[in-house]
């Protein structure tokens, strides 16, 4: 009488010796438990950029604390900090402390922080704006043309941009002090060595 | 045997016509379609950023709304859907697109229908062909009382 | 007070599952009967403890007992009765407390079945059940139970996820999701116990067969109505995305569906023994993968509900499952060995053996999409989708083979079939198939439709021709109506036509699935307040917003009237709604559909609200969906189906132990 398959999922073939079988039952499952243990601690929304190094996408996008508009091509030579945001994100209120202290501290050095609206009404924004104070730049942005073109899937995400016009820098929820410092001081060092 | 060759005609026949009946159904329209099929098209290729698996042709989230808008104005200044995805791909990365490339390791998940068929053909041929010599002359013999009971069974309904 | 009942009668019944395990198998090999039927009592209490800590989450729910961080979180004051119930299973912590009432359930109805008579093996089958009960419990007593107290008691909750209580299809998904996945337990204690005990007989599957049947049923119940639930609900206009959690779902129910078939294999034959070890042993498997996708939060999905931490513990436990199964199977691989080979490929031995395999192959296909983005992070570091497209593409055409197997299997007898007889029972299915497609091209239908239609004219005909032939030979023989007739075939063999009523089922749900995908339509518009628009051949008029307060939320509903474009008379009034939820940014939509009946062409007409610019102009998502009615009749008659052949027959023998052998006795072995 034949033998039936021993482990189906193995492919064809009847192992002869025991350590063949046991070889053939342990690596799949093995292999199958280690992807799976790979995926533990990582965070499944958590994308990288692919932006970094790449000259930032222009915008033009209209002002929503003053009038007017405001346009990447004239703060080149800067450093800008492009922090999209909304009013009904939680993170974004986090981060807001971070922000302000990173504008007190630069402002003075030409580093510009930009806050773009994203998928917000401009009431919410502002009442936003009122509740938590700022007085750094915002910008509305009709139809997240610039989301888009930034690769934005979620607030808060801030991007630093290098005085030679490229991303320097990306990140992706709330923002520390520790790490605007540290992009910023960065992004300001690459300029002066032009 | 004429039953036999008879069932076998109709049969051919019958292929026949539904082989026919698909060859000249519309195969579609030929044309690339209006402007919104072929943002459809596109956003269905395309994954909501803010949603959990939906595509972008799906997804009632306004960035999904927006981002068709963006796919439309591209496709009418003239940009081929390749370059809309590429688009997207630089920005977003190759997470972006709901079907992963074929390139490199992502062969993998498109293989494995491919390889399963044809592993799982082998695997069912290996059964059915399964046969010692012995088997054989153990089947004649000892299997005939077994033969009349099926035959019996046969009548049965099922 | 509702934290600490909850805690001590979990922690009472993880003893009570610790204890029952050891009783059963000290007294299964020292054979004192007595140990066992503590074992049988332990699982009784084991059972009603859960239910304790149930219930006093349940309390806590009612009574807003926000000391407790899962009420806090999850209810709110505001929250409807009706929803407060359901917060018990709508998120993470309260759903592992169901998952526990349901497996404490089954251990107890296993262990009042065996009560009188019972197989060697069903102590070591209790066993198995103990430690799957046992892991389940450290899981909600263990870093994420939702019996976790607040060091203040909050003022108030948060309230449910806003999408969890827009519905109340939320009350059926997961218990019957849970019924089924669970239900799988069973057969699986049982092949380990006879794996583990040298019996490796067939009784195993002939004891559960109706608890594996009945877990097939419930599964496909729960993802029907995950379906319905995505459809009239999520507002999207779809049913299926292809989610993991979906997919993770829908893997168990596959290799169920292929071991239901492969089951009979080895009754009638003896064949299969490995594969069918192997089955149950990967359905179980796949069950605990499913929850394991759904809590670990490695894959972002809708059901990813909270960060957990039992990622590890859950990744430990399937390995164990895998090892221990396979290992067990591989350890008993001589006396496993076939009693008969299959004699030729046209014989429904060879067909069920094809089923097998392509259900395989599409459970690989789904299992390693689901799986692959996490396989190419370890490797490259760069992340990637596995979405709809990428599914339907690669499992349309192994499911197109496979319905055609559906319609070939019943037409072919076992052991071997005669050319001529299958030729001629061929005919009247093929002309059908025929029949549809040249009408259809006439029409001017697609390849697809054809291609399609045809087959499923083909699958259809041959399956009611298959349960006529039946019939129409109890008339022959006992001159009996056609009622008493079908009700003595049906009565002769209960799984045949079970088995076919339910290929009926799934036959009208494909065709509803492929007519939907082949013809549906949607266009987005948007509408100024009186104003008519025309869309997807109807005349959209848009007659205003309403807004109305509840206790949980605030509702916006439009009007939206449509009409037909050429006699300007109303064809329905939709009303998709907008739900704002304080808790939430963006508010959820509420679609709103007219089903189709085969009085109105069988197409929804599907509005959902998309946004509301002002009080008099909103945009819409407006869809013509046909054949999505049959979806749901389709599961509907499947599940019928399943009960039919579930169905008991008459007075069965008793579960006498030892190995049986393979012979063909109507009462058991009735297909």
């Amino acid at each position: 009488m034949t033998a039936d398959r021993d482990d189906d999922r193995s492919g064809p073939g009847r192992p002869r010796s025991r350590w063949r079988l046991v070889a053939l039952v342990l690596t799949p499952i093995v292999l199958f438990a280690v992807v799976l243990a790979s995926g533990l601690g990582r965070d499944p929304r958590a994308l990288p950029s692919e932006l970094i190094g790449q000259p930032a996408p222009t915008f033009s996008l209209p002002r929503l604390d003053t009038g007017g508009a405001i346009d990447l091509g004239d703060l080149e030579g800067q450093v800008v900090v492009v922090n999209f945001w909304a009013s009904w994100c939680l993170p974004c209120r986090e981060e807001h402390e971070a922000l302000e202290a990173a504008w007190g501290r630069y402002r003075e050095r030409g580093v510009v922080i930009l806050g773009v609206s994203f998928e917000d009404t401009d009431e919410g924004a502002l009442a936003f704006r009122d509740e938590l104070g700022g007085d750094w730049p915002l910008a509305a942005d009709p139809d997240s043309r610039t989301a888009i073109a930034y690769g934005v899937f979620g607030v808060p995400e801030t991007f630093v941009i290098a005085p030679d016009g490229s991303i320097s820098a990306k990140t992706t929820g709330a923002v520390t002090y520790g790490w605007l410092t540290r992009e910023i001081e960065s992004a300001l060092r690459d300029g002066n060595l032009e | 045997m004429s039953g036999r060759a008879r069932a076998l005609g109709v049969l051919v026949a019958a292929v026949a016509v539904v082989g026919l009946a698909a060859l000249f159904a519309s195969g579609g329209s030929d044309s690339p379609g209006s402007i919104d099929d072929r943002v459809h098209e596109i956003g269905a290729e395309l994954r909501c950023p803010v949603c959990l698996n939906l595509s972008v042709a799906d997804s009632p989230s306004n960035l999904a709304g927006e981002m068709r808008a963006e796919i439309e104005t591209q496709l009418r200044s003239g940009r081929s859907p390749e370059q809309v995805r590429a688009f997207f791909v630089d920005r977003y990365g190759e997470w972006i697109l709901l079907v992963p490339t074929r390139r490199g390791l992502n062969i993998l998940p498109w293989a494995i229908p491919i390889v399963g068929l044809l592993v799982g053909a082998a695997l069912w041929i290996g059964f059915v062909r399964r046969r010692t010599p012995r088997d054989e002359v153990a089947a004649s013999t000892s299997e005939r009382a077994r033969i009349e009971r099926d035959l019996a069974n046969l009548q049965e309904p099922g | 007070m509702p934290a600490l009942v909850g805690t001590l009668s979990l922690a009472l019944a993880l003893a009570l599952a610790l204890y029952g395990g050891t009783a059963a198998i000290v007294g299964a090999r020292t054979g004192r009967p007595r140990v066992v039927e503590s074992a049988r009592t332990a699982a009784y209490s084991l059972f009603a403890l859960v239910v304790v800590a149930n219930l006093a989450m349940l309390a806590a729910l009612l009574a807003d007992d926000f000391s407790l961080r899962y009420v806090a979180s999850n209810s709110s004051r505001a929250t409807p009765t009706f929803f407060k119930v359901l917060a018990l299973w709508s998120a993470d912590e309260g759903s592992l407390l169901l998952w526990n009432l349901v497996l404490g359930g089954y251990l107890a109805a296993v262990a009042f079945r065996f009560r009188a008579r019972r197989p060697e093996t069903f102590p070591w089958a209790l066993a198995v059940m103990f430690g799957v009960s046992a892991f389940y419990l450290v899981l909600v007593l263990g870093p994420t139970t939702p019996f976790a107290t607040l060091a203040t008691a909050a003022p108030d909750g948060r309230g449910p996820l806003p999408l969890l209580q827009n519905h109340p299809l939320m009350a059926a998904h997961p218990p019957f999701l849970y019924l089924g996945f669970i239900g799988f337990t069973v057969p699986f204690a049982f092949a380990i116990a006879a794996l583990v005990t040298g019996r490796v007989s067939d009784a195993w599957m002939r004891i559960t067969r109706r608890w594996t049947i009945a877990a097939w049923i419930f599964l496909a119940i729960g993802l029907v109505l995950g379906a319905l639930w995505s459809y009239s609900v999520l507002g999207w206009g779809g049913y299926w995305a292809w989610d993991p959690v979906e997919n993770v779902a829908l893997l168990p129910w596959l290799l169920g569906t292929a071991f239901l078939h492969s089951v009979m294999v080895q009754e009638r034959r003896g064949m299969l023994k490995v594969w069918n070890l192997s089955l149950i042993v990967g359905t179980f498997a796949l069950t605990v993968l499913g929850t394991f996708l759904t809590r670990g939060s490695i894959l972002a999905s809708v059901h990813a509900f909270a960060d957990s931490i039992v990622g590890p513990l859950y990744l430990v436990f399937l390995t164990v499952v895998l090892l221990g199964g396979f290992g067990l199977i591989a350890w008993r691989r001589e006396s496993l060995r076939a009693e008969a080979t299959f004699d030729t490929p046209l014989s429904r031995e060879s067909a069920f053996l094809g089923n097998n395999v392509l259900l395989l192959v599409l459970t690989f296909t789904v299992l390693v999409g689901t799986i692959y983005p996490l396989l190419a992070e370890a490797v490259t570091g760069g992340k990637v989708s596995v979405g709809s497209p990428f599914f339907n593409r690669n499992t349309a055409p192994v499911a197109l083979l496979l319905l055609f197997l559906m319609g070939i299997g019943p037409l072919l007898p076992w052991r071997a079939a005669s050319l001529s007889a299958v030729l001629r029972r061929l005919q009247i299915p093929m002309w059908a198939a025929a029949a549809t497609a040249a009408l259809l091209a006439l029409a001017g239908a697609g390849v697809g439709a054809v291609v399609v239609f045809g087959l499923a004219g083909f699958v259809a005909t041959a399956t009611v021709a298959e349960m006529v032939r039946g019939v129409k030979a109890q008339r022959r023989a006992r001159g009996l109506s056609v009622t008493a007739a079908t009700v003595a075939a049906v009565s002769r063999n209960h799984r045949l036509y079970g088995g076919l009523v339910v290929h009926l089922g799934l036959i009208v749900a494909v065709i509803g699935v492929s007519w939907a995908a082949l013809s549906d339509r949607s266009s987005e518009v948007t509408i100024t307040e009186g104003e008519i628009v025309h869309a997807e051949g109807y005349d959209l008029r848009f007659d205003g917003l309403t807004a109305r307060d509840e206790s949980h939320r605030r509702v916006l509903v439009a009007e939206l009237t449509v009409l037909d474009p050429n006699s300007g008379r109303e064809v329905v009034r939709l009303q998709p709604s907008l739900n704002l939820y304080p808790a939430s940014s963006e508010p959820i939509g509420t679609p709103s559909i007219r089903v189709g009946t085969p009085f109105n062409g069988m197409t929804d007409l599907y509005a959902s609200l998309v946004t509301v610019e002002d009080q008099t102009r909103a945009s819409f998502r407006f869809f013509v969906n046909p054949g999505i009615g049959l979806l749901w009749f389709g599961g509907a008659v499947m599940a019928l189906g399943g009960i039919v052949a579930a169905w008991p027959s008459g007075p069965r023998p008793a579960s006498t132990p030892g190995p049986e052998p393979v012979v063909e006795r109507r009462e058991e072995v009735s297909v």
